[in-house]
């Protein structure tokens, strides 16, 4: 994984825009719902369009410039314009996983995650995990030990895995189930989950 | 009609039945190209529709004034009043609005929907209709329901002798249980594109069980033919039960929309809307009265089960009727009777779930021979080993269930012999009881729980099914059938049967989309029965294009039909071998179809609901499950230590699946008695509707020991390859976590007490059972 260094003036800018448009309308709507001034609110977004910004997102190795709304979070920006959809939308509240990427290496939640804020680092999704034909060990595993039934929350378990393993918290069988639970999977795969990552562990090691 | 014999020529092929392949669709999962209905690429001026919902669980609509909701970017409002057909998404009976007309009877029930360019704007503009309410009083449990006789559909009895005779036993008591709800909380949440074509036809992509339904139900709601209208699935991210009759709603909103608008629509709920807005497992209250003697034998037994069925019938009355199936579980209860209220409450309407109502009847039933085990002060396995259906069926009168079904295929005792010998039964038992007696914070509970599931539609005329077969010219095979994928791998079982008719390799078969226009007239695939009905469907149509090119290679090459052989190395005409490619292209040359339709329907089931005898099951599914678990009493939290499956489905079509399903299952029936809690204020609103408040199953929350096995052992009946269902049944093995934990609870309290224990056991209700026998 290669790792971008994002020039601080870009980011300076990137962030101040941010603030000024999109932060700043979310908080304004945030604060007035809290006080109940509802109509206020509404009155306020339709006087202030919604602040489009440039936001440069590199995405499994390749760059991609997209002029977006700055409260597009990453999973939409990557679902919705980069047409990659492999990322899925299971509770768009950051508590089931099926949106796990990497920035910068890390995993995160990209519903959780505004696409600005992601602005000229590196996006790593499922789709950019295979080596052409050659599945990542990881991938490789769940095909192997079966890990999924319905497949819904794969992607996201995936990418969790990955970064798991190499975070070191794949040790033990008690650090898998651990530093895995953030991805909920409905079928309860779990253990076939378990055992694939225990699998792929081996073989980053050995590889 | 499958000849075996052809099996024992060469090696086998690759894929063929029993082998444990991976799913059909494994490499697309692992790398993110599965499309599910939201993932496909979306039509040329797609909309996006939003839905507006009730807040009042109970109330009358005074005003809908929808017209300040046509701002820039909205293309169509719909309402009760602009459907030109029927105003009703019900599977069976009606009750279920797509909009509501002049009264909302639940919190969260659809009031009207938008289309716009994007579902922001669509949100916006639905904010802007005026909607005018006047609050009426609510019911909001079966309680309740009852006093007010509110119930969606009759009250039903199944009997068998005389079950007053329990008054006369030596042991008697009486005793009840609250069951809570589920919400299925699919990762992929309900969704449909709806898109308009030509000449008045409509397609939709849906992501439901039941794509005849919706086709129907769409084209009643437009007034229109159904050959107007084609439904089709590729895939569900899970399903549960909850897009059976559920998915029917969000597609006939898409489609309203897509016809006022003449654009397609894509309607997806968020998770909070799905949750709000579609049905779940039903809340039972299971009443009891039991007689009993000295041994543990029910002498006589009457069961009243509540259902809280949601303000419509839904597919309520077919799953309390389950639930009275399966009050007996594994055992003979003789003079018995059970009663059924069905419940009408101002919530959502509750709805299929995994299990179908199966699991609250077989809970009671365990929680009765947990009391009377307690009470006697002796091992429930004692007593359910006392009051098991004759295992060798030579007692007839210890054969018969409550509603007139004789139990022919009974292997629970062999499944109780081998499962307390793997799984270490007594001797853990003994461990226990002394760890109990030392530990005095930390508490270990074990339970052993059997589950006997009856495979069948119970409405007859469900159990058939259709397939579609092509073989093209250059050896490969295209398949359709009526059943959906939600991840059980029913495509891929389905595959491996055609593969193995014509002895060619599973690569050779495509599975396709489960599309209206191809298969019609199709069951929801629910009830377990996907690869029961599609397999033997399937089978046939291959049979079929087999038979014919058996007889065309008879008269081509002048040889005995006995000669013409599908193998694994190809097909053997007397002593030349030809491959299946190669017979597939001399048979098009001349002129053979090499197509055709396939159709199965169950024998031997017949149910007379009128009476309430019969046998509505083709045959029973078996299995049973050892859990233990370690209770903290001070805060009412628990860990699963072990937990020990021993599951029977039969010959297994496909091992790795069949494993998958019983792990999956049992766990998600942990999740329901445990960690899964619905919660409704006061006002009839349910307050968790997210992951955040709603708690299915972590990785973590599984046994640090887990073990699972299937039982050896083929189908008496004449299923395909003689395998067994599998989807539902194992949901019950989850029934001993939770019998676990009131072990548990009952090591904090004297002999003999009965831990007054409600599901789901979330720690705070643990807590209160500790509190209730210490005190």
């Amino acid at each position: 994984m290669t790792f971008t260094v994002t020039p601080l003036r870009r980011w300076r800018i990137t962030r101040r825009k941010l603030l000024k448009g999109g932060m700043g309308l979310l908080a304004a709507g945030a604060w007035a719902r809290f006080f109940g001034f509802f109509r206020h609110a509404r009155a306020a977004e339709t006087v202030r369009p919604p602040s489009t910004i440039t936001t440069r997102l590199r995405i499994n190795g390749r760059d991609n410039t997209f002029k977006l709304d700055s409260r597009v979070t990453l999973l939409d920006a990557l679902r919705e314009h980069a047409g990659l959809t492999g990322s899925k939308k299971g509770c768009d509240h950051g508590q089931c996983g099926a949106c796990t990427v990497h920035v910068n290496g890390r995993r995160v939640l990209s519903c959780l995650t505004l696409a600005a804020t992601a602005d000229g680092k590196d996006v790593a999704t499922i789709e950019g995990l295979a080596e052409g034909k050659k599945l990542h060990p990881v991938q490789q595993a769940f095909v192997d030990h079966d890990a999924f039934q319905c497949g819904y929350c794969t992607p996201g378990q995936i990418m969790s895995a990955v970064a798991c393993i190499k975070e070191k918290h794949a040790e033990t069988d008690a650090d898998i189930r651990e530093y895995m639970s953030g991805n909920l999977c409905r079928c309860a795969a779990y253990p076939k989950i378990v055992a694939a990552i225990k699998q792929a562990r081996g073989a980053t090691e050995r590889g | 009609m499958l000849n075996k014999a052809d099996l024992e020529t060469n090696a086998s092929i690759d894929g063929g039945m029993g082998q444990a392949k991976p799913h059909d669709s494994a490499h697309l999962h692992v790398a993110g190209e599965a499309t599910y209905t939201d993932d496909i690429r979306e039509p040329r001026g797609c909309l996006y529709a939003y839905v507006l919902k009730s807040p009042h669980a109970h109330a009358k609509i005074k005003k809908l004034d929808v017209s300040a909701c046509s701002i820039p970017g909205v293309h169509a409002v719909m309402t009760a009043k602009d459907i030109p057909g029927v105003n009703d998404a019900a599977p069976v009976v009606g009750g279920d609005p797509i909009f509501a007309e002049s009264e909302v009877l639940y919190a969260g029930q659809s009031i009207f929907a938008v289309a716009a360019d994007s579902v922001d704007i669509a949100r916006k503009a639905a904010a802007k209709a005026v909607v005018e309410y006047e609050p009426l009083p609510a019911i909001l449990n079966t309680h309740d329901a009852i006093k007010a006789k509110k119930f969606v559909g009759d009250t039903y009895v199944m009997a068998q002798g005389d079950s007053t005779v329990l008054k006369k036993s030596k042991h008697q008591f009486h005793g009840a249980i609250d069951i809570g709800g589920q919400d299925h909380f699919y990762l992929e949440g309900q969704i449909a594109l709806a898109t308009p074509l030509e000449n008045g036809e409509f397609h939709c992509w849906s992501s439901t069980q039941h794509p005849s339904e919706v086709q129907h139900l769409i084209a009643k709601m437009l007034k229109i033919p159904d050959h107007l209208v084609t439904v089709e699935v590729r895939r569900m991210g899970g399903a549960f039960g909850g897009k059976e009759s559920q998915a029917s709603l969000i597609a006939c909103i898409a489609a309203a929309l897509a016809w006022k608008s003449k654009r397609p629509v894509k309607l997806r709920l968020d998770r909070d809307d799905d949750m709000l807005m579609t049905g779940k497992r039903h809340p039972f209250h299971i009443s009891w009265d039991v007689g009993f003697n000295d041994e543990g034998l029910i002498e006589g037994i009457d069961f009243t089960q509540a259902a809280d069925a949601g303000m419509s019938p839904d597919l309520s009355n077919a799953i309390a009727d389950r639930a009275m199936f399966h009050a007996d579980n594994c055992y003979y209860l003789g003079n018995s009777k059970v009663t059924s209220y069905r419940c009408f409450t101002h919530k959502v309407s509750n709805t299929a779930f995994r299990g179908f109502g199966g699991p609250q009847g077989m809970l009671a039933m365990e929680y009765v021979i947990d009391d009377i085990a307690r009470q006697l002060g002796k091992d429930p396995q004692a007593i359910r080993k006392v009051n098991l259906y004759d295992p060798k069926g030579k007692l007839k009168d210890r054969c018969t269930t409550h509603y007139g079904m004789t139990v022919e295929d009974n292997i629970i005792a062999d499944i109780f012999a081998k499962i307390e010998k793997t799984g270490d039964y007594a001797k853990r038992r003994e461990e226990i009881a002394r760890f109990n007696r030392t530990s005095k914070i930390l508490k270990k509970g074990l339970a052993l729980t059997p589950v006997k599931f009856g495979i069948s539609f119970t409405l007859t005329m469900l159990n058939q099914a259709g397939a579609l077969v092509h073989v093209y010219k250059d050896g490969t095979v295209q398949l359709n059938h009526g059943g959906t994928e939600m991840g059980q791998g029913l495509h891929t079982k389905v595959a491996q049967v055609v593969a193995d008719v014509f002895q060619i390799d599973l690569d050779k078969v495509r599975v396709t989309a489960t599309n209206t226009s191809k298969v019609p007239n199709t069951s929801a695939t629910a009830a377990s029965s996907g690869s029961d009905l599609n397999g033997k469907a399937a089978e046939a149509a291959c049979v079929t294009i087999r038979d014919r090119l058996i007889d065309f290679a008879v008269g081509h090459f002048g040889v005995k039909k006995d000669n013409v052989r599908f193998t694994p190395a190809g097909v053997q005409v007397d002593g030349k071998m030809l491959s299946f490619k190669e017979l597939v292209q001399l048979a098009y040359t001349n002129r053979v179809s090499l197509s055709s339709t396939g159709f199965y329907k169950t024998p031997k089931i017949d149910w007379d609901r009128p009476k309430a005898k019969g046998r509505p099951f083709y045959y029973f599914a078996y299995g049973a499950a050892i859990t233990e678990v370690i209770v903290d009493t001070l805060t009412g939290e628990y860990n699963f230590l072990r937990a020990d499956l021993l599951h029977d489905v039969g010959r297994s079509l496909n091992p790795a699946i069949d494993i998958g399903q019983i792990e999956g299952g049992f766990v998600q029936g942990v999740g329901w008695l445990t960690s899964e809690e619905l919660w409704w204020n006061e006002k009839g609103e349910l307050k968790t509707h997210a992951p955040s408040t709603y708690k299915i199953p972590t990785g973590r929350d599984i046994p640090k020991d887990f073990r699972v096995a299937l039982f050896d052992g083929d189908n008496q009946e004449e299923t395909i390859y003689r395998s067994k269902a599998v989807g539902e049944p194992p949901l019950m093995l989850g029934i001993s976590a939770f019998l676990a934990i009131r072990d548990a609870v009952a090591a904090c309290g004297k002999p003999h007490c009965l831990p007054p224990l409600m599901a789901p056991a979330t720690p705070e209700n643990v807590l209160k059972a500790i509190q209730a026998v210490q005190a």
